[in-house]
């Protein structure tokens, strides 16, 4: 117990960078994930298809392969990447194609009847996009997106494997000085565990929330 | 096929073909609607009649021929050929009312929401305006006192209203009503034909596809009966009903037990 709360100032560090990744991912998986969700939907094939082998692709490795492809292997192409820059690009990449996929799923829910009358009234694309399918899909979409930002956190843990001290790297960098592995990956586990479960409470309530319509 | 009024019909549908894969759908529709016109189009299903509805405003888009609204070809530009850009396409269709089978309503706007939606995003009314418009068709229709509710709250007879509201708020030159009827219950029938019988005293120029015989009868100026991706007879109501020389006409009449003209009166 001493142990724990004697390297709480110190995790706290790692947590901040933890949290920093994440929520840098998380944003750009947001933008790029929807565009790209939207290109996978209505785009011409020549859009869609290059997204569609993209996101098969890069969601078909291990997150830590594609880490370390682009630690070690951008470098060897003449590219110079920071292991921070290396770890988030790969990581945002992983969950672009992720949060891509629940687009996707959301935006095809909607019926093909409601862009049809809004094309019916003169709707362009995007004002169809706007104030048609969004509104309807985010309801579809906001809970398996909170699964990708869960799922950004718990990868996240995986960037410590190329030295950015993270929360991950930062409890076993105290066990490395005390010797106590059980107590700190337990608090770890239970840091991880309270930002998680946060995060599902937080979509349980947007999901109670977007339940305006009874079908 | 009758003579409409003088001067250019405000749509033009010439030599419309339109496959799906390898099955042709249109095999050549010819059909003119004159300003103020009802045209009623009947046939069984799989004749072509919403094909050829939708390609109207372009929902489907069409392999060969012609649909001209109001002059403009709806299809392609006229200098080039080449197909409409989004934004002109929107302009075009702003013009063409559509009422669908389904309604279509946007479930997540109230019923007035979803009459300005159209209004303000595309007519650019202000939103008191766009609201002012909204009470009004809303009014006509008989929903007065449901605008403000969603759509899964109203029958299926006032969904459909609204439907209409929809699409004549926008101040369509011609309003295209596909199946309107098909998806409702039939006590509900009666109050949204109601709706479109006053529509077509006023003078909306209206292109029908429908099911309703009686209907069609009664408020239609002309009928149009479509076979196998053709229009196969075309004319008054008692022209057509009365016919007794197109067998597939009187087969697809008696399959639905049409009994207007047991003798053949008016032929």
């Amino acid at each position: 117990m001493t142990v724990m709360l004697a390297s709480l100032p110190f995790l706290l560090q790692g947590l901040l960078t933890t949290l920093r990744v994440s929520a840098i991912v998380v944003v750009i998986a947001l933008a790029g994930g929807v565009l790209l969700g939207i290109g996978l939907t209505y785009g011409p094939r020549l859009v869609a298809w290059p997204i569609r082998l993209y996101s098969d692709v890069v969601r078909g490795l291990p997150l830590l392969v594609l880490i370390f492809a682009l630690y070690y292997g951008l470098p060897a192409l003449g590219v110079k990447f920071g292991s921070f820059w290396a770890a988030l690009t790969a990581l945002a990449a992983f969950e672009t194609a992720h949060v891509a996929e629940v687009a996707r799923g959301a935006l095809q829910s909607i019926q093909a009847g409601q862009t049809e009358a809004g094309k019916a009234i003169g709707l362009t694309f995007g004002q169809r996009m706007l104030y048609v399918v969004f509104p309807q899909a985010l309801r579809r979409f906001v809970p398996p997106w909170i699964n990708t930002v869960v799922d950004t956190v718990k990868g996240s843990a995986l960037v410590s494997l190329v030295g950015i001290v993270d929360l991950m790297l930062s409890i076993q960098q105290v066990i490395g000085r005390t010797f106590q592995p059980m107590p700190l990956y337990v608090l770890g586990a239970l840091i991880y565990f309270a930002i998680n479960y946060a995060l599902s409470l937080a979509a349980r309530g947007l999901e109670a929330r977007f339940a305006y319509v009874r079908d | 096929m009758s003579v409409t009024s003088a001067g250019i019909p405000l749509v033009r549908v010439r030599g419309l073909t339109k496959s799906f894969g390898p099955s042709p759908v249109l095999r050549g529709v010819d059909l003119d609607v004159a300003r103020g016109e009802v045209v009623a189009v009947i046939g069984a299903s799989g004749s072509g009649k919403t094909t050829m509805l939708r390609c109207v405003n372009l929902l489907e888009r069409y392999d060969g021929g012609s649909v001209m609204v109001d002059g403009v070809e709806i299809g392609y530009r006229q200098d080039s050929r080449r197909a409409r850009g989004e934004r002109e396409l929107a302009r075009l269709r702003a013009g063409i009312g559509m009422v669908f089978q389904h309604f279509n309503l946007f479930p997540h706007l109230t019923a007035a929401e979803n009459v300005t939606l159209g209004l303000r995003k595309v007519r650019r009314l202000s939103r008191r305006e766009a609201r002012e418009r909204a009470m009004h068709w809303l009014g006509r229709v008989g929903l007065a006192d449901q605008v403000d509710r969603l759509p899964y709250e109203l029958s299926g007879g006032q969904q459909q209203r609204v439907g209409i509201a929809r699409a004549v708020a926008m101040s369509p030159k011609v309003l295209l009503l596909d199946e309107i009827t098909s998806a409702l219950d039939p006590e509900l029938v009666g109050e949204v034909l109601s709706v479109v019988r006053q529509l077509a005293g006023e003078g909306m120029t209206m292109i029908v596809v429908t099911h309703e015989m009686s209907f069609a009868r009664d408020v239609a100026s002309r009928v149009v009966f479509m076979d196998g991706g053709r229009v196969a007879v075309s004319g008054t109501p008692q022209e057509v009903f009365g016919r007794q020389d197109n067998a597939r006409l009187r087969a697809f009449l008696s399959r639905i037990e049409l009994r207007l003209y047991p003798d053949g009166a008016g032929a």
